[in-house]
Parts: structure tokens; C-alpha cells; sequence
């Protein structure tokens, strides 16, 4: 580890006055990624900003949305109660992440800022492009079981690891930003981009721009919702494959509307925009989840390791949304 | 245990004609009733409560922490190390390399000589040239073990690579035939096995694989040294205080005598903590700094500079006959190995011991690589045979359409079906017989894919565990007696978790005929009498017979100290027995007196005797194994193809189990580990590079919680006549056979063969 120094924000403009004034400052949430990464010496800030100070409340509004807390632990959010009454699909998928003591540090802000996954990201020795630009990819030929199959370059296949991320994707959760040119808006699907040839860079966010709070909209059908992750062991271990979706099927059977977001897939949290457009009108038969799962997986690329992903998505996604159709996949 | 059991035991116990009599301990002595029951382990409060020192916690003034710096190459040389920076940072002390390290004799390699117990025999720190992918190039000393961290990071070392042997599948071209299996012969041909097997009448020729696993006991490797002049004294998380201090003397140009190893907790060992580099490089260091050093591996260092259970590929071939004996069984195939260790990973073992054949061929290579000297790991050979071995079992019971159980019954041995030598006690069949019945085999259906829950596929497999019996040669324990009563044991031996401490402490009250609060069993030190290393399964035979002797001695120093004025004069060693807190004339119960009696009128505080074990003869005459039998059934989901372990039962027949609580852990450790071995291990080796890619708990997986179901161990409890107290060692039978009883599950669940571990989810989509 590097040394660095340390200072404590309560408040978001400190923060950012803060930050500003270090020339490779991060801020600090429960650190559950950043000191891992630090201790490795792939992540070597020279000033720590501590945010967990700010905003750890959890808004229910009368209109059905909510307005979480940057700051808000992991372990607080799946266990509040308008969360898990009308948004299931968010408790379970953060309790299907990491471990109970992980959770129990982690948060909102930091749980979406976490870096992206690959053995060869984490080893120095390795070539990896995100940690150094141009200096390859050893992935690719070399050991990429857990890597992406969509969204991927031919620079970069690692991975989103959230769990969290994947709900919100699919809640269409929209994010406060704050930074030194004043606050704003985006979307959570908007915030990650994909690796193209700068894999080093995993956000649109600008240089000390600060995650304030997320905001779900209300989603009245998301009551009928969950969240489903596979993966190598029964718990403590990144997806594989994992989907978060939410089902409204009319009185005569059809799709009224359905929300799908997948993890362990690509390097962001990945909305299935396609297959959802697919879906709406249709029938909520296994048949048609599977064709719709099929479109969104048409332009999915297996790596030497990793193929069996693609159908494991489509059966995942299937499954799923049959379940929530109330059938038996 | 039933009355009949008890019947058997009694038979059992009284055909020891050709062992000791004393190797026995009689519930007639033990009054306390000690031996065998469920006594929580001794070192339990200490670690729960956090007052057991590790070696990475021993308090020491002056103390210097140490980071390594580890190899990015397979093969090759150092070609520049600059040390500036890291010799500029704060709190910096030195940084050690090829260039300033104490010069040191080779280490002596395991098995080259008694006492040797280095796990590679290559130079430590002595010369710029690189052999694997991970070994210590540099050491940094500083104030604070974060200093040391952040130092180590400012090292700038660059490499001239050579050309590596890093591809398992090349290395195989150059496969060698070692020239002994441990202590056993390469290979053993009974008949024309591949003749028979041509000519069968039912036959399966199939091929395993397995992958590397890495050492991750909780506690990472650690060593604390200080010297004192010419003498070394290293806090060390051991399994063989007495070979490293031994090694650590040769290496170094000193005596034995001259390095104390003091490992009296051990956070988990597994073969993984015996001697390695990091301990070596701790006491140069120190030497160099003139200061005290702690050095404690991180979990990646682990990964790099201890090495773990190596990679097979396995070939099983069986021919049967219509009745289902077997008139062919063949177990051959290699496993990646160094030139500079010989730890060939022993998988062709249980084939030779198991099963009737009237032929038979073993026999296993090596192929060398540019890697970690590979190591033990709990049932090493064994774990990774008998899924082969088990597995073909199943394939072969399905081509006869015969049930797994009878097919194994049908092949019980009448002796050892390739040393010829009668066995010592084997009550597999009664194993089978009774665990089945216990888990409700018979629900089993013997057409794959015949149940199912929702999405999820059920099965239930069953394979035979196996490990042998050894008792190290060597060792002498020492008992104090004080005059109130009291006994103190003292062997050098190793206490990693399993229970040792408390079960020799309960063997040495039941001998003594005290209760067990009046016995300490000292171990862990060099300074004691010394020890024999914690492998194999084997401390609890060694350490017996050594008390067994000294328990002799101490009568015979008791009676000599007693004098003409006691009840006991005049009788010898042989004529009296250890009961209630003294001596009793066998012949005449009454002639008794108390051990507290015999040293106040003598006037002794205490009394001592020490003896060391005699050699282990037993193991020439009978062929002396430990049996089980694994039962497992799993879901597997149709959908995902993941897989989870339901239920299991472990129904073993290990001989007299010495206390039921510390036995029950340890067979459910072995199981949990195996299903990790079943399911999940595997150490990524990338062989562009030879380095391992996974090297920490978030990407090598081990079960957590949740993978592990309720688990049920049963045990048969029959002794062995010819084993010290009629006893097994039972460390790492409990991992053997799960790999197959898993992957037979699997099969019974789904129709398909998984030949490669671990089975993951992706081979079942």
C-alpha cells in the first residue's frame, strides 16, 4: 500500500473541496474494493476523502419512490422495509452479494463504483489494459471463466461484479451527482461505459464527481419481482450469470410490462433494452421469455473460457421471468 | 453400540497376542473412563478467547517485520534488483536479496535423510537464478509491517526469462518413472493385466483428471526469529518442530541443538506447514538485521511460496467377469512434479490394497515442471486415486447392472491382494453395510434422472475411503510425576486443531490411572523430547507407543524409588499395573501405592522417565489401512447445472476411537474438504506463465456454510489388534472417496460422467 492522506467529509462539498485539492484523491465508502485494490497496489491514491459521513437515510416517498443515501449501507437497504415490500428484487440481490460483514461496510455509492473483475486486473505481473493502457490483455487466451460476453472489447472483458447494480438497472434508478460544476442527473444504466479501447475508464463520471444519493422511481409491478444468481458455490462468490427482472402480465396473459437487467455478463450492469422491447405485447410464455432472451443474447461473444455463459444467460433469463409469470420453467 | 459390537471389541482386544500387551489400554485401567469419550479439546478456551499465541503473535522487543517480493517468472535469472528506493522508505531496516543474504548450504529436501525436512531442495536467496513462478527474490525489513508492505513495493527487479516448462500436457512428453513412491515401489504387476483386460468380459478403460489445489489453512504461514549468538529461536507454525530445527541447523552450519523451534498453536496444517522458504529467509534475515524478525506471508504469498497438492491425469481400466469379480484391474498415469522435491502424489495407492483381482497393474509417473515444489495435502495420493479409483467402480457397477455396494462386496480381499499380507483389521463390508442402512441407500434408484424436486435433479453415490496406517519411526516422550499427583507428558509433537494435545492427555490419564484433570500434555517445542512429524496420519500411534515406553520406564523408576518399605517391594515393572493414582500388583490388588506416597517418602518432589517408541514393526508384518465408506446425495439443478451437497454420511473403520468429539471434527473436516475438492478447488496455473492466477479466497474457492449440508460420521469403533491402543490415525481418511461419492451423485442425478474435477457447473449445462 501507498501511503496516503486521509480526511473525513461530512457534507458533499467538503468532499469535493476536498478531493480537488489532491492530485489522485478517491473518496473512501466502506473500502470493501478500494483498500483491496490498494493493498495490491492497483489502485495507489494519494489522498483517501471519507464519505460514509454523508447521507445515510432512506427516503419512502407518498409517490412510491425512494431516495436512498449514498452513504446508506448495503445491509441497511435490503433489510428496509419499503425496499423490500416493493422493490424484492433489490433486497434479494444485494443479500445474494459478498458476504454479511462485507455488506455490513459497503455502500450504495461506493457498491456501484466498485471496479471491474479480472484475475488479470488484480495481478500486476499480468498485462492488463485497464491497469496500464496498451499494454494488452492477457485474459483473453488466459484464464477468462468469469469474464464478459457482452459488452466486451478486444481489450477488456472484465467483468461488473454488483449484485446491487443489477437491480437498480432494472428499476431504471437514477443517480445525484455532485461535482465542482454544480449537480446533476443520470441515469444508473448511463453511468458505466463499456471498455471499448479505454478500459481504464469505467465511468462517464468527471473528475471528482461524487455520487450523492439514488433514486428509485416508483414501480408498482416491481412488487412481483426477484432476482435470480448463479454461481460457483452457494454463497460468497460473483455471478456467473445473474438476472434481475420484474413481471406485469395483463388479465388475458400478455406482458403488460417486464424490467430485465443482467449480471456477471458484461463490464456494466446490463439492462436487456432489447429483450424487454421484445416482451412487451407478447405472450408470458416460456417460449416467448426464451426467444426474447435469444435477441438479447444474439450478439453475446464467448472467450476460450467463458461460452457456456451464453446459454446459461438464456436459461437464467427464461427461467426467471416463467417463474414470475407463475409457471415452472 | 450395540452388545454384539461390544462382543466384538472384547474378541478383538483379546486376540492381541503378537503385539504388546500394554499397547492396550483396558477399560479395566481406564477408571476414569477417559479414553474414547467426547472431551472438548484442551486448547479450545485459549482460541476462542484469543489467548493463544500464534507465531505471528509472539511478543518480542525489537521486533522487525518483513514483506517478500516474489518471482513474476517461471525460469530465468535476475537480471537487475534495484533496492534504492525501498532502501530510502521509511522505516526501512535492510532489504535481503541473493546479493547480501547469509550464505546457506542447501536444504536438505525431505526424505534425502531422516531428520530432512525442506520441501524443495533448491538454494534459498543464494544466487540470481529464478525456478518458479513466485519464489522470494527480496525481503524487506522494516519498523512496521506496513513500512515493509509499502517498501517491497518500490523494489525494481527485471528478469531474463529462459525457456520454462510451464505446460503440464509438454511436461507429460518428458514423463519420468520415479523410482519409488514414497517408501513403496513404482509399480506392481500381478499377472498380465492388460491381457486379462483385452479378454474381460465387461470392461471400462476411462481417464481422470485433477487439478492443483493451494494450501488456505485459516492461518496464513508465519515465523518469529530471534538469535542469541550462534543460537536460533523460531516461533513456527509446524507440523515438524524436530525436522526444521534439524534442516534450519544444516543449512546454516550449526547444531541441532543450536535452533530451538518453539510451534505450540498451529491455525490449520494439512501437510501445508512444514518447512518452506519463508522460514529460512526469516532466521537469515534476522541474522542479517541482528534483530529480531516476524515474517507472516500474506494469503497471496501463500499461493507463492507454499506449494500445494499437485495436477493428475489418471487412467483406470477394469475387466470383470459375469459374477462381477474382477479378473483385470489397472491404475496408472502422472502427476506434474519438480526435480528439486519428491512428493509424486501417491494416487495409485488405494488400488493396490483395496480390491480382489487376479491381475493387477499400478504404476505412476512424473512429469517435471518449472512450478512450486508440489506437497502433501490431506490424503495426498489417496484423495485424488480414489476418485479415479471410485469413480470407475460406479461405470463398472452400471455395465454389470449390479448396485455399487454389492459390486465392492463381491470384490473384498481375503489379504492384501498385492503386498499378500493379511490384514490387520478390516470391517469395510460391515461399513457398507451399516452406513447404507443408516442413509437409506436403498431409496436410490439406479436409473439416472429418476428424481426430482421442481428444477432440481436428485442423486446419491457412494465411494469406499481409504488411507493407510503409518507410524513414524522415531520419537521418545517423557513423563514428569509430581508428588501431588500430577503428570506431565512432553513430546515434541504437533497440535494443529485435530485434538492431539487432548487425546494424549487423555491416553497418558487412563495409562497412569489418573484423572484427567491432573494431566498436561506438553508438546510444540523442541526442547522436549523430540517428536515425530504430524503427517500421515500418524501422530496418534507415534506419540502412544512413545508414552506407552515411557510409562514402562517411569514403573520401573517408581518401583526402584519405592524401596523395600513399600507395599510394592520386590515386584517388577511387569508385575504391577498404573491405577487409581499409583501402582497395584497385578497378582495381589491389595499390594498398592499411590505415586503421591512413593515420592513423599523419598522425599522427591517429582519423578521422571523418558523412553523412546520402538520401531514400527507392525507395518512389516500386516497390511494396516483405515477404511470407510462415503455416502453423498446432491441436487443438481436442470437448468443452471449447479451443484449441491444435501446430504452425507461418513461410516468409517479407522479402529478405536480415541475421543468422540475431536474424532467427529476430523472426519467432517476431511468430508467438508473434500466436497471443496469435488466441487470448487482448483489452483488456476496459467502456463504461458506458470503462475497461479486465483491466489485468494474470493477466487479460489473453498466450501462456505452454505455448500456444506448436515453432515453424519458413524464409525465401526472395532479395534485393531495390532495398532497401539487398537487405533487409526483419522486426519485424512475423512477427505478420501468424497470426490467420487460426489461425482457418482452427480451421475445418479443427471446420466452424465464428470472425469474432471472439479465438477462445475458449466460441464453439467
Amino acid at each position: 500500500m501507498t501511503p496516503f492522506t486521509y480526511a473525513r467529509a461530512q457534507d458533499a462539498q467538503t468532499a469535493i473541496q476536498l478531493a480537488g485539492a489532491a492530485p489522485a484523491a478517491r473518496y473512501l465508502g466502506g473500502g470493501t474494493n478500494l483498500v483491496d485494490l490498494m493493498r495490491e497496489t492497483i489502485e495507489t491514491p494519494d489522498a483517501l476523502v471519507d464519505v460514509t459521513g454523508l447521507s445515510q437515510a432512506i427516503e419512502a416517498r407518498d409517490d412510491g419512490s425512494i431516495l436512498i443515501g449514498a452513504a446508506v449501507k448495503n445491509t441497511a437497504l435490503a433489510a428496509h422495509r419499503a425496499v423490500r415490500q416493493h422493490f424484492p428484487l433489490l433486497s434479494r440481490a444485494i443479500l445474494a452479494g459478498a458476504s454479511g460483514q462485507i455488506r455490513n461496510m459497503a455502500t450504495v455509492g461506493g457498491n456501484i463504483l466498485q471496479r471491474t473483475r479480472c484475475l488479470y486486473f488484480y495481478d500486476d505481473a499480468a498485462r492488463c489494459n485497464k491497469r496500464s493502457p496498451g499494454a494488452g490483455c492477457d485474459a483473453r487466451e488466459g484464464f477468462n471463466r468469469m469474464n464478459a460476453i457482452l459488452g466486451a472489447s478486444d481489450a477488456c472483458s472484465a467483468t461488473h461484479p454488483s449484485d446491487m447494480c443489477v437491480a437498480l438497472a432494472a428499476l431504471d434508478a437514477t443517480l445525484h451527482l455532485a461535482g465542482a460544476e454544480g449537480t446533476r442527473r443520470i441515469k444508473l444504466v448511463e453511468l458505466h461505459r463499456l471498455p471499448d479501447d479505454q478500459p481504464d475508464i469505467e465511468t462517464i463520471l468527471r473528475p471528482h464527481e461524487l455520487i450523492t444519493a439514488v433514486e428509485l422511481p416508483a414501480l408498482p409491478f416491481a412488487a412481483r419481482s426477484t432476482y435470480r444468481k448463479v454461481r460457483d458455490r452457494a454463497s460468497y462468490a460473483f455471478a456467473l450469470v445473474s438476472a434481475a427482472a420484474a413481471l406485469d402480465v395483463a388479465a388475458d396473459g400478455t406482458i403488460r410490462d417486464v424490467r430485465l437487467a443482467l449480471g456477471g455478463v458484461a463490464p456494466k450492469p446490463w439492462r436487456a433494452f432489447k429483450a424487454e422491447a421484445m416482451l412487451r405485447g407478447a405472450p408470458a410464455t416460456a417460449a416467448a421469455f426464451r426467444t426474447a432472451a435469444e435477441a438479447e443474447l444474439a450478439e453475446a461473444v464467448g472467450l476460450s473460457g467463458n461460452s457456456f455463459k451464453i446459454e446459461l444467460a438464456k436459461r437464467v433469463i427464461t427461467a426467471t421471468l416463467t417463474e414470475l409469470a407463475g409457471g415452472v420453467a | 453400540m450395540s452388545g454384539q459390537m461390544e462382543a466384538r471389541q472384547s474378541a478383538m482386544l483379546a486376540s492381541m497376542s503378537d503385539v504388546p500387551e500394554r499397547w492396550l489400554t483396558t477399560s479395566a485401567r481406564d477408571k476414569h473412563g477417559t479414553l474414547g469419550a467426547p472431551v472438548t479439546r484442551m486448547d479450545g478456551a485459549l482460541k476462542v478467547g484469543g489467548r493463544a499465541r500464534f507465531a505471528a503473535e509472539v511478543p518480542l522487543d525489537g521486533l522487525t517485520y518483513a514483506a517478500v517480493a516474489f518471482s513474476t517468472i517461471a525460469k530465468g535469472r535476475i537480471a537487475a534488483l534495484d533496492t534504492t528506493a525501498a532502501e530510502s522508505a521509511p522505516g526501512v531496516v535492510l532489504v535481503m536479496d541473493y546479493r547480501n543474504a547469509p550464505r546457506l548450504k542447501l536444504p536438505p529436501v525431505m526424505f534425502s535423510a531422516p531428520k530432512a525436512g525442506a520441501q524443495s531442495s533448491l538454494p534459498v536467496m543464494q544466487d540470481e537464478q529464478i525456478h518458479w513462478n513466485g519464489q522470494p527474490v527480496a525481503v524487506v525489513l522494516a519498523e512496521t509491517q506496513e513500512q515493509a508492505d509499502h517498501a517491497v513495493s518500490l523494489l525494481r527487479i527485471s528478469y531474463e526469462a529462459a525457456p520454462a516448462v510451464i505446460s503440464f500436457g509438454a511436461a507429460q512428453q518428458n514423463a519420468r518413472t520415479p523410482e519409488k513412491i514414497l517408501r513403496e515401489p513404482t509399480s506392481v504387476a500381478i499377472g498380465d493385466a492388460e491381457a486379462a483386460l483385452a479378454g474381460a468380459a465387461f470392461k471400462i478403460d476411462l481417464n481422470y483428471r485433477t487439478p492443483r489445489h493451494n494450501h488456505n489453512a485459516i492461518e496464513l504461514h508465519a515465523a518469529t526469529a530471534v538469535w542469541q549468538g550462534d543460537r536460533l529461536t523460531l516461533h513456527d507454525a509446524s507440523q515438524m518442530v524436530n525436522m526444521t530445527s534439524w534442516t534450519i541447523a544444516e543449512m546454516f552450519g550449526l547444531k541441532e541443538a543450536q535452533v530451538h523451534v518453539h510451534s505450540p498453536y498451529v491455525g490449520g496444517g494439512f501437510g501445508g506447514k512444514c518447512l518452506w522458504t519463508h522460514q529460512i529467509l526469516t532466521a537469515a534475515a534476522a541474522r542479517l538485521a541482528g534483530r529480531p524478525v516476524r515474517l507472516t506471508l500474506s494469503r497471496e504469498g501463500v499461493f507463492r511460496a507454499v506449494g500445494g497438492r499437485t495436477t493428475t491425469e489418471q487412467r483406470v481400466a477394469l475387466g470383470a467377469k459375469a459374477d462381477g469379480t474382477l479378473a483385470a484391474l489397472i491404475h496408472t498415469g502422472v502427476a506434474a512434479m519438480t526435480t528439486h522435491n519428491n512428493c509424486p502424489e501417491q494416487f495409485t495407492f488405494p488400488a493396490r490394497h483395496l480390491y480382489a483381482a487376479d491381475t493387477i497393474k499400478v504404476t505412476q509417473q512424473v512429469a517435471d515442471m518449472n512450478m512450486i515444489a508440489n506437497t502433501f495435502m490431506r490424503g495426498p495420493g489417496e484423495s485424488v486415486g480414489t476418485f479415479a479409483l471410485e469413480c470407475a467402480l460406479d461405470e463398472l457397477a452400471e455395465a454389470l447392472q449390479l448396485d455399487p455396494i454389492e459390486l465392492r462386496r463381491r470384490l473384498e480381499p481375503e489379504k492384501d491382494p498385492t503386498s499378500g499380507k493379511a490384514f490387520s483389521a478390516r470391517h469395510l463390508v460391515e461399513a457398507y453395510q451399516r452406513g447404507a442402512a443408516r442413509f437409506g441407500w436403498e431409496k436410490r434408484s439406479a436409473k439416472p434422472g429418476a428424481r426430482r424436486e421442481g428444477e432440481w435433479l436428485l442423486g446419491m453415490g457412494v465411494a469406499t475411503a481409504t488411507y493407510p496406517y503409518y507410524r513414524q519411526p522415531g520419537g521418545a516422550a517423557r513423563i514428569r510425576l509430581t508428588a501431588d499427583g500430577r503428570a506431565f507428558v512432553q513430546m515434541a509433537s504437533h497440535e494443529m486443531g485435530m485434538g492431539t494435545a487432548t487425546v494424549q492427555a487423555q491416553h497418558a490419564a487412563a495409562r497412569l490411572g489418573l484423572p484427567l484433570d491432573h494431566v498436561v500434555f506438553e508438546y510444540g517445542d523442541t526442547d522436549l523430547p523430540p517428536g515425530t512429524l504430524a503427517g500421515g496420519s500418524s501422530q496418534t500411534a507415534s506419540i502412544s507407543v512413545a508414552i506407552i515406553a515411557a510409562t514402562q520406564a517411569l514403573t520401573e523408576e517408581l518401583l526402584r524409588l519405592a524401596g523395600n518399605e513399600s507395599p510394592l517391594a520386590g515386584l517388577s515393572a511387569d508385575e504391577v499395573e498404573t491405577s487409581d493414582g499409583g501402582l497395584r500388583a497385578i497378582a495381589e490388588p491389595d499390594r498398592f501405592e499411590s505415586y503421591a506416597s512413593i515420592l513423599g517418602r523419598a522425599k522427591r518432589d517429582d519423578i521422571s522417565a523418558m523412553a523412546e517408541a520402538p520401531p514400527p514393526s507392525e507395518v512389516q508384518t500386516y497390511s494396516m489401512h483405515s477404511y470407510g465408506v462415503q455416502f453423498c446425495e446432491v441436487k443438481v439443478n436442470e437448468v443452471t447445472g449447479e451443484v449441491r451437497v444435501s446430504r452425507f454420511l461418513g461410516s468409517f473403520d479407522c479402529g478405536r476411537i480415541l475421543n468422540a468429539k475431536t474424532a467427529t471434527s476430523q472426519f467432517k473436516g476431511g468430508i467438508i474438504m473434500g466436497l471443496g475438492l469435488a466441487l470448487m478447488e482448483d489452483a488456476l496455473f496459467d502456463e504461458r506463465s506458470g503462475r497461479i492466477m486465483n491466489p485468494s479466497l474470493a477466487e479460489y474457492h473453498v466450501p462456505v456454510h452454505m455448500d456444506v449440508p448436515e453432515i453424519e460420521v458413524m464409525w465401526t469403533g472395532i479395534p485393531d489388534p495390532k495398532a497401539p491402543l487398537g487405533a487409526h490415525g483419522i486426519g485424512e481418511i475423512g477427505i478420501t472417496g468424497v470426490g467420487a461419492a460426489v461425482a457418482n451423485a452427480v451421475y445418479n442425478a443427471t446420466g452424465r460422467r464428470i472425469r474432471e474435477l472439479p465438477i462445475t457447473l458449466d460441464k453439467l449445462l
